[in-house]
């Protein structure tokens, strides 16, 4: 590609940020919602239209449907009303926006980001902003404002690093879904949310591939598996009393590299034998209703519950997805439990119960597998990941809506020999976003992506040219699609993988052949050194 | 963006120059202060009761805590009580950091962005001008209770004593007061000096610095310069306390001065973003324990919503079911053969 390179700077320009709009340049914002998909979720206003137009056709009453939808939310999320009170501007939050730091532009601050929702909040719903208006920070809402907050709400991945930050929580995340919430109330949605959505709402998964064909990807992965290790595995799709429900995001089961970690889940639930069944009814763990509404998150959550019933399985284990584990933690229970008919998750293995997940029954798979490992349950041969120098991309959801931090990292310790953090700031708690979440990651959008994908490329530089790194291992299903284009700019030769496709590769299995590749079906280089010695 | 700061110094001025005016008007310097204060103290108490019950009468529909460390999961993983609280008492714990200490901003990074990388580096400053002037603001309050009560508190004395130890100038000059000035100064200062916070601020953010700019500095000035007569001031309070105003002819313009911007300021936080200090107990992110997985959480207002129930799914994929080999449920099956 012989693009120039991308520019940042972050000198913010001088004048009043309400004087201006922004400019939808080609790559930094997204392609509407089809009419198709609004009209099978039962949407408001499926038209034709792109966010180029001038016109975006908006209903007659958009602006009532608007301020109602706002006094609505008012009423419903104290974290609303309270976010839109009690920020002072501060400006702790605004160099900790990934968008921010990769396009310099000062509406991607995330304290500006909200002044977008902040001033027409002020205008119609407070009495100093009703009398004084610009004076109080309150402005008019018009179709100048609406474009606005559909340009930075889908500039947002809703990761929540700056609500690590800020003196009084405030999280941007919140104020993101509300907007955008608002903005599906008059039909103003972008395809890369809604087509998932609506593909996992009637047909189980976000690319809609039907049941049979999700039987047959299962099946080209069992013998995918039997080819590298020998062993055939048994994948059990709706099986009835089951004693766990595995649901993993959809992607594990079409894309790469998600879909060398499919090949170390089944590997491990083979080895250790677990009695456990995929479901083709909810098929996708993965959300794409919480990047647009509380209802939609809610109907498409609904499934997992409703199949672990009919399954009448004992716990749900969840695979690696970075919101699909924000809703199973923070939503699932409150919206669609209490699941009762479930019991509390322990491990057939170790026998260790899962407390900290007594009440949804769900165990994410690093909670699973860094019991495993811990009891020596597992034979691992971690030599078998020599090739790569591996470095933990903690994903945002599991680490800020969660605090899975250490379990991925036990398991990555156990299963390589290479294993380097990045620098401090940009792990953990602190780390940076992949760019392309909630619902971002489509390639009209390439140049916001990169951009975003900014800060978490240059820390992943930092350990490729300190310790060689060329592996970046993570646990969410965006990060896995998306990451690869991102490295490939930014930092090329590092590649990506989820933590149980390590995990699988270091697995010693019981009656397995020689291993002559790893799940990539890339030779390994320990195997042929003890072979060049035979 | 000067403009707004410009202006909002104008407005602060506005109530300084009118108790300088009152100063000068000798029949209608009693009822008007007295007016005032009263104005002042309902406006500010009824606002914060009406904003406070406002929030707490919103519901807080799900489990939201912004976790900043590891979560309590398996026995044998230290967990991160204070960042990541699995427990009311941890959330008590970590309320207590955010509000006494400022735990979040503590955290303060700055990243700079050169030839394509980001560099960051520990930021402390906005936390230590903001927890000097907090700390410094709240001493201050505190030192004032001497002017409301006929028997000051041994705790207070204690207090003045300590804030005075430097024994410089009489009256002493207090450490509350320094630090308070160099806090006001650097939180101004940075809204005018750093393009960023010029950019992000708006009126009010600059007003309600320019007010406590106001309040300080009269105060000061009565104290040190103009030496105001600290028993006719605690008459008046005592008076204003036991709502029987009285007030004393040697209160110059510097007092009435000092007293208008107080009220001004008093009556602007309920309608203010200085309502953050009773806000930040309320946020969601912050004062939740993050055990949504153990104990369920319920949302009062739970939305009922149409989902793609399992047996709609059935009836469109049956034949493709069965044809996979997926096994169906029995009574479908039946009803299928039965058509």
């Amino acid at each position: 590609m012989s693009k120039p390179p991308i520019q940042i700077d972050l000198q913010p320009p001088v004048g009043d940020w309400a004087d201006t709009s922004p400019e939808f340049r080609k790559g930094s914002w997204c392609y509407s919602a089809t009419p198709q998909n609004l009209v099978q979720l039962g949407m408001p206003n499926p038209r034709q239209w792109q966010p180029s137009d001038l016109d975006w056709k908006l209903p007659e009453n958009w602006k009532k449907t608007i301020l109602d939808g706002m006094k609505e939310r008012l009423a419903k999320f104290r974290s609303f009303r309270l976010f839109m009170d009690i920020c002072v501007r501060c400006g702790a939050c605004s160099d900790k926006c990934h968008f921010y730091l990769g396009s310099g532009d000062p509406k991607n601050m995330p304290v500006l980001r909200a002044e977008l929702l902040r001033s027409v909040y002020r205008r119609y719903f407070t009495l100093t902003g009703r009398i004084f208006g610009s004076l109080a920070g309150a402005r008019d809402l018009t179709e100048e404002v609406i474009k606005e907050w559909f340009y930075y709400f889908y500039q947002c991945t809703e990761c929540r690093r700056c609500s690590v930050f800020c003196p009084y929580g405030i999280d941007t995340a919140e104020i993101t879904m509300i907007g955008r919430e608002l903005l599906n109330l008059i039909g103003c949605n972008i395809n890369w949310v809604l087509d998932p959505a609506a593909n996992c709402y009637r047909v189980g998964n976000h690319l809609g591939i039907q049941p049979h064909s999700l039987k047959d990807n299962l099946e080209f992965a069992a013998d995918e598996l039997e080819e590298i290790t020998g062993i055939r595995v048994d994948i059990p799709i709706g099986k009835k009393g089951a004693e766990v429900l595995f649901v993993a995001p959809s992607a594990d089961y079409f894309a790469t590299p998600h879909y060398y970690t499919l090949l170390g889940y089944l590997a491990l639930f083979h080895e250790i034998g677990l009695d456990y069944t995929f479901s083709a009814y909810a098929s996708e763990g993965g959300n794409f209703g919480l990047f647009s509404s509380h209802d939609l998150m809610k109907r498409l959550n609904a499934k997992m519950y409703e199949e672990a019933k009919r399954l009448k399985v004992k716990w749900i284990l969840g695979g690696e997805c970075g919101h699909m584990w924000r809703v199973i933690h923070q939503y699932m229970d409150t919206m669609n439990g209490p699941a009762s008919f479930l019991e509390v998750p322990v491990s057939p293995i170790t026998g260790t119960r899962f407390d900290n997940a007594r009440s949804t029954k769900t165990v994410h798979i690093a909670e699973f597998t860094a019991d495993l490992i811990h009891a020596g349950k597992l034979n691992l041969d971690p030599r078998r990941n020599d090739r790569w120098k591996v470095t933990y991309h903690d994903s945002c959801n599991p680490s800020r809506a969660m605090g899975l931090l250490e379990e991925p990292r036990y398991i990555i310790r156990n299963a390589c020999n290479h294993f380097y953090e990045m620098p401090e700031n940009t792990i953990r708690e602190q780390t940076f976003c992949c760019g392309s979440g909630s619902g971002l990651g489509t390639d009209e959008n390439m140049e916001m992506r990169l951009r975003g994908g900014f800060p978490r490329a240059t820390a992943v530089r930092h350990v490729k040219e300190t310790h060689g790194v060329n592996l970046l291992a993570c646990i969410c299903a965006i990060d896995k699609a998306t990451l690869p284009t991102l490295l490939d700019y930014w930092v090329p030769g590092v590649e990506v993988a989820g933590v149980h496709e390590l995990l699988g590769n270091a697995l010693v299995m019981k009656g397995e052949k020689t291993r002559a590749t790893d799940l990539r079906g890339e030779p390994i280089p320990a195997v042929e050194q003890e072979a060049a010695h035979a | 963006m000067r403009n707004k700061a410009v202006f909002a110094l104008i407005v602060a001025v506005i109530p300084a120059c009118a108790g300088a005016a009152l100063s000068n008007l000798p029949s209608l310097r009693l009822p008007l202060a007295a007016t005032v204060s009263y104005a002042a103290c309902a406006f500010f108490l009824a606002g914060i009761c009406l904003r406070v019950l406002r929030w707490a009468s919103i519901p807080v529909p799900f489990c939201i805590p912004t976790t900043c460390g590891q979560q309590k999961s398996l026995v044998w993983i230290r967990p991160d009580s204070l960042d990541n609280p699995s427990s009311g008492l941890g959330a008590a714990m970590r309320m207590g950091g955010e509000t006494l200490f400022f735990r979040s901003l503590f955290r303060n990074t700055r990243c700079q962005v050169a030839n394509t990388r980001a560099i960051f580096t520990e930021s402390r400053w906005l936390w230590m001008g903001a927890i000097a002037f907090h700390w410094a603001l709240l001493v201050i309050v505190l030192r004032h209770l001497r002017l409301f009560v006929q028997q000051v508190p041994a705790s207070v004395l204690l207090l003045e004593k300590i804030d005075t130890l430097f024994q410089v100038g009489i009256p002493g000059v207090c450490i509350s007061d320094l630090v308070l000035l160099a806090g006001l100064s650097f939180l101004l200062g940075r809204r005018f000096a750093d393009p960023v916070l010029r950019y992000i601020s708006l009126f009010s953010d600059y007003l309600a610095l320019w007010l406590l700019a106001g309040v300080a500095a009269t105060g000061l000035l009565m104290r040190h310069w103009s030496r105001v007569d600290v028993a006719g001031v605690k008459q008046f309070s005592l008076g204003l306390a036991t709502f029987s105003p009285v007030l004393p002819h040697n209160l110059g313009s510097l007092f009435f001065a000092h007293l208008l911007l107080v009220c001004a300021l008093v009556a602007y936080i309920p309608s203010s973003k200085l309502m953050h200090m009773a806000g930040v107990w309320l946020s969601p992110t912050r004062n939740l324990a993050n055990n949504s997985r153990a104990v369920r959480h319920v949302n009062p207002w739970n939305q009922p919503v149409v989902t793609h129930t399992y047996a709609e799914w059935e009836a469109e994929y049956r034949d493709k079911l069965k044809e996979a080999g997926i096994p169906l449920e029995e009574t479908d099956v039946e009803a299928t053969y039965s058509n």
